[in-house]
C-alpha cells in the first residue's frame, strides 16, 4: 500500500455554506504531509470527514484502504487524532484522559506515556478544568503520540504551545517519521510545516490549490532579491515578472518570477552590484502569492 | 456595579425564549387550575365537602400545604395550585440564576466580560434584577389568573406575591451558593437538595403544629394564608432572608478569585482507573456524582412519603365520616391511594433523572467531547448504547431506592419490613413509563439533536397530567400521551403485564430508532 489517504472530488455543505468544494488530496504512506490554509478554508472539515464524524455530500475518501464513514471504529484503532482545540472532561485529570483515550483506541503503553509526559513537562494529576490552553493541547498530544498507530491526523496540533514545547513536538514528529508512520499535519505555523513536511497541499475555499514537495512549489513561485547597486535601478519597474518593488537609498528589494530571474540579475549586474541577497520564498510568501487578493487574511495567518 | 444595565440587556437577549416559556408555563398552570376549581366547586355544598375530605387529608396536606381558607373557592385554588407554582418559580430562579453566574464563569465568558468596563458584582446584580423581575411577572400573572374567577382580589394579589417572593428567595440563595462551587452542575445539585429539604420540612411542619414550616422558605410563602387571614408579614421574612443572602454572596465574591470556589482544587490520580477503559465506564464516571445525588434525594423523598403514611392511617381511623363517604374498603384503600400517588411522584423524579442522564451524551457532544471518543476505536452505536445502559441501570437504582425508601419508613412504622420489598416492586412497575421518556430523549438525540432538550417538555407534560389531571380534566387523547396514564396504579390496581411490556417495547423502539439516527448524522 503506497497511499494512506486518497480523497477525490469531496463536497460537504453546511446549509448554504460549501465547506468542501471538490477537494482532492493524496497522502502517501510514510510521508509527513503539510496541510496549509487560512481559517475556514476547510482543513478541519476534511479531517473530520476522514474521521467519519461528518458524512460527505459527494466525492470519495479512502483512508488506509477503507471507508472512513463505514469502517470508522476499525480504522480508528490504526490512527490517532489531535484536534486544534482539545476539549477535555473538566472533572477528569489529564492522566485519566490520556489513559481513557489510549485504552479506547486499543491499548496503553505506559512506558511510552510516561516518557511523553516528561518530555512535554505535563502534570497529569491536575483536573482538566484547571489546565491552560497549552496544557490541554499537551494532553491531546500525549494521548495521541503514546499510541502505536500507523497514521496520525494532526489538526493544528501545536496551537497554544510555547516555542520550547513546539521544538519537542517537532522532535517527536521526526521520530515518528523515522519509524515510517504517516502524518497529515494541518497547520497555521508555516515554519513548522516547512521544517517537517515532505510534501505540502494548500487548501483554499474548500479546494486544493497547490500540492507538491517544497521544491516543486518553489518552482512555481518567485525569488526574493535584495540588492544594492551603484547606479539607480529604475529600469526594474518596467521589467516583466517583477513585483513588490521598493527602492530606498540605492537599495532595491523585489520579487521576481523564476522565468525572469536571469534578466533581472543581468540588469542589476549592469548597474554594478555592491551587495546581493536572494532567497527562496518562505511559505508566508507562498501564501501571499496564492491568496494575493486577500492579503489581510494571510497576514492574520502569518501572525499566528 | 458598573455595566449592570448592559448585562441585563445581554441576559434578556440570551433568554428571550427561555424566560417567557418559564413565566407563561407557570401562569398557565395556575390559571387553568383556578378555572377548573371554579367549575368543579360551584355550590357551597361542594366547597364544604372539599374542606371536610381533602382539607383534613394528611396525605393532601403533606403534598400540598396547610389547608387555609378551604371554605372559599380562592382557598381551594391555593391548596390545589400553590405547590406547582412554588416549585415552578423556584426551579426557574435556580436554573436562570446559575446559568448567568457560576455556569457562565465556569465557561470562561465572565472573564471576557469582566475584562471590559464591568464591575465585580455587575454580573450577579444583572441576573438578580432579571430573575426578580421574572418572578414578579409570574406573581402578577398568578394574581390576575386567580382574580379572574370571582374571588377577593386581595387574596389573589397576596397569593401572587407569595409565589414571587419564593422565586426571589431562591434566586438570592443560588447567587450565594454559586460563590462556593467551582461548577454549575454542583450549584444545581445543592440547590435542588435545598429545595427538596424545604419541601419536606414544611410537609412535616404542616402535619404537626406548624412550627417547622417556619424554617422553610416554602413555608413562609404558604403561611401568608391567602383567602383566610391574608397575612403580608411572612413575606417580610422572605425579603429579609433574600437581603442576607445577597450580602453573603457579595461578601464571598469580594474575597475570592474569578473562577475559584471556596474548596481549593486538589490533585487527582495521575493514571486512569480500570473503569476508564470503556464508553460505559466513562459515562458512569462522569455521572457518578449526579447518580449518587439523585439516588440519595429520591430515597430521602421515599422515606418522607413512607413516614407520612402513618398520618394517613391515623386520619382514616379517627374519621368515621371518611368510611361513610368512601365505604369501608374505600377508606382502607386511602392508604393505597396515597402510596400510588407517592409512586407516581417517585417515578416522575426517576423519569427526570433518566432524561437528564440520557441528555448527558448530547451535552458532551455540544461541548466537543464526543469527537475525541469517536476518533478512537469506539463506534457510534457502541458509544450510545453503552451510555444508555448506564442510564437504564442508574434509573432502576434511583426508582428502586425511592420505592425502598417508602417501604422502609412504612415498614418501621407498621413493624413489617416486608413492606420494603413490596414497595420496591411497586415502584419498579412505574419504571417502563420513566424509560419511555428516556427513549424519547435518545430519539431526539439521534434525529433532531438541536431539539434534544425538548424531551424535558415530555417530563413536564407527564407531571402536569399526573399531578393536575384529576383537576384539569384534560381530553382523553392528551392524558393518553403520558406513559404514566397507561401504567397500572399499583398498589390500588393489580399489576397487569401487557401495558408494561408495551411501554418497555416503546422505550426500546425509540432508543433503537435514536441509535439509527445517531449512526447516520454528522457529529458536532
Amino acid at each position: 500500500m503506497s497511499t494512506a489517504i486518497a480523497i477525490s472530488g469531496l463536497v460537504k455543505s453546511f446549509g448554504s455554506t460549501r465547506a468542501l468544494d471538490g477537494l482532492s488530496l493524496e497522502v502517501r504512506t510514510g510521508e509527513v504531509h503539510g496541510f496549509l490554509g487560512p481559517n475556514g478554508a476547510g482543513k478541519s472539515t476534511t479531517i473530520r470527514v476522514l474521521l467519519g464524524l461528518l458524512r460527505p455530500d459527494a466525492g470519495e475518501a479512502r483512508l488506509l484502504d477503507a471507508d472512513p464513514w463505514r469502517d470508522a471504529a476499525e480504522l480508528h484503532r490504526r490512527l490517532a487524532y489531535v484536534p486544534g482545540d482539545v476539549n477535555l472532561w473538566p472533572d477528569l485529570t489529564g492522566g485519566e484522559v490520556i489513559d481513557l483515550l489510549s485504552r479506547l483506541r486499543g491499548g496503553l503503553d505506559t512506558a511510552r506515556r510516561d516518557r511523553l509526559l516528561e518530555r512535554f513537562d505535563l502534570d497529569p494529576t491536575k483536573k482538566a478544568r484547571s489546565y491552560s490552553k497549552g496544557n490541554r493541547q499537551k494532553v491531546g498530544l500525549v494521548a495521541a503520540l503514546a499510541s502505536e498507530v500507523e497514521l496520525f491526523l494532526l489538526d493544528e496540533p501545536t496551537s497554544g504551545l510555547d516555542p520550547l514545547m513546539e521544538a519537542v513536538f517537532q522532535e517527536c514528529i521526526h521520530e515518528l517519521k523515522a519509524e515510517g508512520r504517516t502524518i497529515l499535519l494541518s497547520s497555521h505555523i508555516l515554519a513548522e510545516a516547512e521544517a517537517l513536511s515532505d510534501r505540502i497541499s494548500i487548501i483554499r475555499n474548500g479546494q486544493i490549490v497547490q500540492s507538491g514537495t517544497l521544491a516543486e512549489l518553489r518552482h512555481l513561485t518567485r525569488t526574493t532579491v535584495v540588492a544594492e547597486t551603484e547606479q539607480t535601478a529604475g529600469g526594474l519597474r518596467a521589467m516583466p515578472g517583477v513585483a513588490n518593488l521598493s527602492a530606498i537609498d540605492g537599495r532595491v528589494s523585489f520579487d521576481v518570477d523564476s522565468d525572469n530571474l536571469q534578466d533581472a540579475i543581468s540588469y542589476l549586474a549592469s548597474l554594478r552590484i555592491r551587495s546581493l541577497v536572494s532567497h527562496p520564498p518562505t511559505l508566508e510568501e507562498l501564501f501571499l502569492r496564492q491568496y494575493g487578493d486577500d492579503v489581510t487574511a494571510v497576514e492574520e495567518e502569518a501572525g499566528r | 456595579m458598573t455595566g449592570t444595565a448592559a448585562l441585563v440587556r445581554l441576559i434578556l437577549r440570551r433568554d428571550r425564549t427561555r424566560l417567557p416559556i418559564w413565566i407563561l408555563a407557570i401562569v398557565a398552570i395556575v390559571f387553568a387550575s383556578a378555572t377548573a376549581v371554579a367549575d368543579l366547586y360551584s355550590t357551597p355544598e361542594q366547597i364544604a365537602s372539599y374542606g371536610s375530605t381533602l382539607g383534613t387529608s394528611a396525605a393532601a396536606i403533606a403534598l400540598a400545604g396547610p389547608p387555609f381558607g378551604l371554605d372559599s373557592i380562592g382557598g381551594i385554588v391555593v391548596y390545589e395550585a400553590s405547590i406547582t407554582a412554588l416549585l415552578g418559580v423556584a426551579l426557574m430562579a435556580i436554573f436562570i440564576t446559575n446559568r448567568h453566574t457560576r455556569a457562565e464563569e465556569e465557561a470562561g465568558r465572565t472573564e471576557v466580560l469582566r475584562s471590559t468596563v464591568v464591575g465585580r458584582h455587575a454580573p450577579m446584580a444583572a441576573v438578580l434584577i432579571v430573575v426578580a423581575a421574572a418572578c414578579m411577572l409570574v406573581g402578577a400573572g398568578v394574581a390576575a389568573g386567580v382574580a379572574s374567577i370571582d374571588v377577593p382580589v386581595g387574596g389573589a394579589v397576596l397569593f401572587g406575591a407569595a409565589i414571587a417572593a419564593l422565586g426571589i428567595v431562591f434566586a438570592c440563595l443560588t447567587a450565594a451558593v454559586a460563590q462556593l462551587m467551582t461548577n454549575g452542575r454542583g450549584v444545581i445539585g445543592i440547590m435542588l437538595a435545598i429545595l427538596g429539604t424545604s419541601y419536606a420540612v414544611r410537609a412535616v411542619g404542616d402535619l404537626g403544629d406548624g412550627t417547622l414550616s417556619w424554617l422553610s422558605p416554602i413555608g413562609w410563602s404558604q403561611q401568608v394564608s391567602a383567602f383566610e387571614d391574608n397575612l403580608w408579614w411572612p413575606l417580610a421574612i422572605s425579603a429579609a432572608f433574600s437581603v442576607v443572602m445577597i450580602v453573603v454572596a457579595v461578601a464571598l465574591a469580594s474575597r475570592r478569585d474569578l473562577g475559584a470556589g471556596i474548596v481549593p482544587p486538589r490533585p487527582g490520580p495521575a493514571a486512569g482507573s480500570p473503569l476508564l477503559g470503556s464508553a460505559a465506564g466513562l459515562a458512569f464516571r462522569l455521572q457518578r456524582g449526579s447518580i449518587i445525588g439523585w439516588a440519595v434525594g429520591v430515597f430521602a423523598g421515599g422515606l418522607a412519603f413512607g413516614s407520612f403514611s402513618r398520618e394517613v392511617q391515623v386520619m382514616v381511623e379517627e374519621n368515621p365520616q371518611l368510611a361513610d363517604i368512601f365505604g369501608e374498603a374505600g377508606a382502607a384503600s386511602l392508604t393505597d391511594a396515597f402510596f400510588a400517588t407517592a409512586m407516581l411522584v417517585i417515578s416522575l423524579l426517576g423519569a427526570a433523572f433518566a432524561v437528564s442522564s440520557a441528555l448527558h451524551v448530547r451535552g458532551e457532544e455540544s461541548a466537543g467531547r464526543i469527537e475525541p471518543l469517536l476518533a478512537t476505536g469506539v463506534s457510534r452505536t457502541r458509544l450510545l448504547i453503552e451510555h444508555m445502559t448506564v442510564t437504564l441501570a442508574a434509573t432502576v437504582v434511583v426508582v428502586g431506592l425511592g420505592g425502598a425508601g417508602i417501604g422502609l419508613a412504612y415498614g418501621l412504622i407498621t413493624d413489617d419490613l416486608g413492606a420494603v420489598g413490596e414497595m420496591l416492586g411497586n415502584a419498579l412497575v412505574y419504571l417502563p413509563a420513566a424509560l419511555v421518556l428516556a427513549g424519547l430523549a435518545v430519539l431526539l438525540i439521534g434525529w433532531l439533536p438541536r431539539f434534544a432538550a425538548a424531551s424535558w417538555a415530555g417530563v413536564a407534560v407527564c407531571f402536569v397530567i399526573g399531578w393536575l389531571g384529576g383537576l384539569l380534566r384534560f381530553p382523553e387523547w392528551f392524558e393518553n400521551l403520558s406513559p404514566f396514564t397507561h401504567t397500572p396504579t399499583v398498589p390500588v390496581d393489580p399489576v397487569t403485564l401487557a401495558p408494561l411490556l408495551i411501554l418497555a417495547a416503546i422505550a426500546l423502539l425509540m432508543t433503537g430508532a435514536g441509535v439509527l439516527g445517531f449512526q447516520r448524522r454528522d457529529i458536532g
